[in-house]
């Protein structure tokens, strides 16, 4: 086997933490190599470390690639070596063109001054190796989240890549996008580039990976060759979680009470484009003890909905009625719809959901600091006690409530955004995307908070990408297309094919 | 994806140099004060700490410590204000031509021109909450009208004298009530008040803290910490009581201290604004009026401004179209030596007052060195650079 790369007896600590712990890494030429473990496992910081960001000597151990050690200084020095990495937050510059991204530090000029032509040439065979057609001089800002990471691949593909490395490049991506990407993934590896996935959707990997290495606190757990045999989604997951996760989903018992929530003919137009209609007489109720899940693609409107619902939090010239228990509320503030007993648990924690730079408790009471205070002044101990107290429900591993949230991990900042949701006391959470970016034990664990939710007789909307997990949650699930909700089908009766066919059709 | 979450599990019992090590941002502000008092303390030969020097200081920076309250509720919530400064000149003006040409009585002309300040903040506050105009910018178109409306209001020329009654805002001290005189002995019993005051605060804070076993200070540095600070408040009361006692903006600008420091660290508006700074979007999807947050922060720093503005023009005894000029520039430095971040969410109304005093030592004491007004100015700004440069290093060390 020709081995492209070979990272041997790599450690790496930091204060308080080893992240890495004699970790073997190889890749051979030529190969997808995808990279799983769950949060905090230790992949991101073997990557930092393969990509320069943390350079030579504030490691142990040692890389060689292409036959050659390495001792990287920094981002350039790999860069230059033909290893390229391509992070979840994408480093594009919004504001400037296609062809100045992709050249940014690299210009092609002509004694000193940009050779524009030349540029634009180059890029426009770039962009046609990748399959995206667009002009060379949109504005990065103008392209959707699937064709920026497209052009940063196109980027990489400009500095003679030899090895890529891709962290989630799926995560904010819709289905088809996704399997474009995956596409050209395939497409790059006939061509001779190797690459590295990181994901954690296991479909996704079967579907392209070669070999898959699993990492677990911070050492290699194993190296799994999928060409010879087809590796298993449940032996992957063993390894990662380091146990057998017989269920991925907890059994749930239904018990459905009455209609909790109806909203009826709700129409929402678009905040700057007042001619374009973003939700059409959109019909939906939720019963007590119920989890309705939303299915649709990314764009189908399902986050604007749900926003447009919380608050007019999204949109222009809202209509409808929303009725709980069979009474008109007041939905048009948050303030209003928080009081009116409805909750909304944003799909952006980072930037919706939670204030970073401020600690666990302060988080969790920030949408009912009525209920720690009186008269406006906060009782600390009241607090301190209702942050504990979701602390210990919720399973939010903290070395205290006063940590900053911006320590914690995904799946513990998704634990704190609902515990201050639930603090709040609604009767309907919507749920957008709540397992999106955190591992699978993590998942597995906010499973079990929404069933606990749903046993409590509170109502709860589940809008997610991923269908199995629709799948596995809801008791019913509305299928959204174009701002429309075209059908629902009770769990029963739902399989990926049909929530498909009615998106396709419309 | 991985982060790792740090283990800040304090040990079982912190040593004093642990601890300070840890906490060098609470407490390094206060430090460099005592240590640039001390400095100045020794090469002006004793003249510094002389009661009638502390009461001048005092006297010189009140108006820039009520300033620094409201800027620091201003920048915590993400925002800046540069008109403070223009605004301070033009109620004072307003309030000299009511009090001279009017005649009108202290009593009405001290609650219209806090009326005044109040509307001023909330014309600027609602371009910036309601139209989401920067403030920055439209602080600055702020900052040259009232600049022009002071020397309009008063044709270019300085009017003065004032009524006895609006000069005691800033010159007035209060009377001894047991009638010694010097020294003041109403004075020391305040200041010996306000340091049991401290002390029965802190006690009580720290029992509740050990109560619930979270973080405390090792006991014998909170012991020398709280006790030097007593020791200090009496000490200063002392000083002041055998000059002419407590000044009247003394009393004024260590109220507004307390409540706005309660603001910010007990009540939900305080919370609020923090989450405001930290988080516009997740304070607003969680039911917070931003808008109308930021709206009355403006209108809070506008009636600080107006109260500093009567405050100066008392001082001086005199409006002039000058009055102002540049102050904005100390209380925003104030608040940022104090620790407040430029991009919100971060700062203490302690770190605020602090960092103002900073400021104000340091004029003075160059002042009485005779050190010149170029050289003053290139020391404040390397102080101001060298006070966030340290912000920063801590925060980076901390990470």
């Amino acid at each position: 086997m020709d081995t492209i790369l070979e990272m041997r007896g790599i450690s790496k600590s930091f204060p308080g933490v080893k992240a890495l712990d004699n970790v073997t890494f190889e890749v051979a030429r030529g190969q997808i190599h995808a990279l799983v473990g769950e949060n905090g496992a230790g992949k991101s910081t073997l990557m930092k470390i393969l990509s320069g960001v943390y350079p030579h000597g504030t490691y142990e151990g040692e890389i060689v690639f292409d036959g050659v050690p390495l001792a990287l200084g920094g981002i350039a020095d790999s860069e230059r070596s033909g290893i390229i990495i391509i992070h979840q937050e994408l480093a594009l510059v919004p504001l400037l063109s296609i062809a100045e991204n992709i050249y940014l530090g690299n210009e092609i000029t002509r004694r000193g001054v940009i050779d524009w032509p030349e540029t634009f040439q180059r890029t426009e065979a770039l962009l046609r190796k990748v399959g995206l057609n667009e002009s060379p001089a949109a504005l990065v800002d103008s392209l959707g989240v699937g064709k920026q990471q497209l052009v940063e691949i196109a980027k990489a593909l400009s500095k003679h890549v030899k090895l890529l490395i891709l962290d989630e490049p799926t995560a904010a991506l819709q289905e088809n996008d996704s399997q474009k990407l995956l596409d050209l993934l395939l497409e790059l590896k006939a061509q001779g580039i190797t690459s590295i996935l990181i994901s954690h959707k296991l479909n996704e990997i079967s579907r392209v990976a070669d070999t898959i290495t699993v990492l677990r606190d911070g050492t290699t757990v194993s190296t799994l060759d999928c060409r010879r045999e087809k590796v298993s989604e449940a032996r992957v997951i063993r390894d990662m979680v380091g146990r057998d996760m017989a269920h991925r989903y907890p059994e749930r018992t239904p018990r459905i009470g009455n209609t909790l929530l109806e909203v009826s003919d709700w129409n929402v137009w678009h905040p700057l484009h007042s001619e374009r209609q973003v939700i059409r007489d959109a019909n939906l109720t939720v019963s007590a003890g119920e989890v309705v899940g939303i299915a649709g693609l990314m764009g189908s409107g399902r986050t604007e909905f749900a926003m447009s619902l919380f608050g007019r939090s999204y949109g222009r010239d809202i209509s409808g009625t929303v009725r709980l228990n069979g009474r008109e509320i007041d939905v048009s503030s948050v303030r209003k719809a928080v009081d009116n007993g409805l909750a909304y648990v944003t799909e952006d924690r980072k930037a919706l959901g939670l204030v970073l730079e401020e600690d666990v408790m302060r988080n969790i009471t920030l949408a009912n600091l009525a209920g720690v205070s009186a008269r406006g002044v906060i009782d600390d101990t009241a607090e301190r006690n209702a942050a504990e107290e979701y602390r210990r429900t919720m399973g939010i591993r903290t070395p205290s409530v006063f940590q900053k949230v911006m320590n914690l991990s995904g799946g513990n900042q998704q634990k704190v955004v609902l515990s201050k949701w639930l603090f709040a006391g609604p009767q309907v959470l919507i749920l957008d995307e709540p397992t999106r970016g955190i591992d699978v034990g993590a998942k597995f664990e906010i499973y079990g908070i929404i069933n606990r939710l749903a046993d409590q007789g509170r109502g709860v909307i589940l809008i997610s990408s991923e269908m199995p997990e629709l799948l596995g949650m809801c008791d019913r699930i509305y299928v959204m297309a174009e701002g429309a909700l075209v059908g629902q089908l009770p769990a029963a009766e739902a399989s990926q094919e049909k929530i498909m066919s009615m998106i396709v059709r419309g | 994806m991985s982060e790792v979450v740090k283990s800040s599990a304090p040990t079982a019992r912190p040593s004093v140099g642990q601890y300070l090590a840890g906490h060098l941002r609470d407490y390094g502000m206060l430090l460099a004060l005592v240590v640039i008092m001390a400095f100045f303390q020794l090469v002006t030969d004793g003249t510094l700490m002389r009661p009638v020097n502390i009461t001048n200081l005092i006297l010189q920076n009140s108006y820039i410590i009520i300033m620094a309250l409201g800027m620091l509720l201003v920048i915590v919530s993400g925002h800046i204000d540069l008109s403070v400064g223009s605004v301070v000149g033009f109620v004072g003006a307003v309030a000299a031509v009511m009090l001279v040409q009017y005649q009108l009585p202290t009593f009405v002309v001290i609650p219209i021109c806090l009326v005044i300040g109040m509307l001023i903040g909330a014309a600027q506050g609602y371009w910036i909450a309601y139209w989401r105009i920067p403030s920055f910018i439209v602080t600055l178109a702020g900052m040259l009208v009232f600049r022009g409306l002071s020397l309009w209001v008063l044709q270019g020329q300085s009017v003065g004298p004032f009524p006895k009654s609006f000069q005691l805002l800033s010159t007035g001290f209060v009377p001894d009530l047991f009638g010694v005189g010097r020294p003041n002995v109403t004075a020391v019993v305040l200041g010996v008040a306000a340091a049991g005051a401290m002390l029965f605060m802190a006690m009580r804070s720290r029992a509740r803290h050990q109560k619930y076993g979270m973080d405390n200070e090792p006991f014998g540095f909170f012991v020398a910490r709280n006790g030097i600070i007593a020791v200090a408040i009496v000490y200063f009361a002392w000083l002041l009581a055998t000059y002419r006692g407590l000044p009247n903006v003394l009393i004024t600008m260590a109220v507004l201290t307390l409540i706005y420091a309660f603001l910010t660290r007990s009540t939900t508006i305080g919370r609020r604004i923090y989450a405001l700074g930290g988080n516009e979007k997740a304070a607003k999807l969680s039911g917070i009026n931003t808008e109308r947050l930021t709206f009355l922060a403006f209108v809070n720093m506008g009636m600080l401004a107006a109260l500093a503005g009567m405050i100066f023009a008392a001082r001086l005894n005199t409006a002039t179209p000058k009055a102002g000029v540049a102050f904005e520039l100390d209380v925003i430095a104030a608040v940022f030596i104090g620790g407040a971040s430029m991009s919100g969410g971060v700062g203490k109304i302690m770190g605020a007052v602090v960092g103002a005093f900073i400021m104000g030592v340091m004029n003075n004491g160059m002042s009485i060195l005779g050190i010149g007004i170029d050289y003053q100015q290139v020391i404040k700004g390397l102080v101001l650079l060298a006070a966030v440069i340290f912000d920063v290093y801590n925060k980076n060390k901390q990470s």
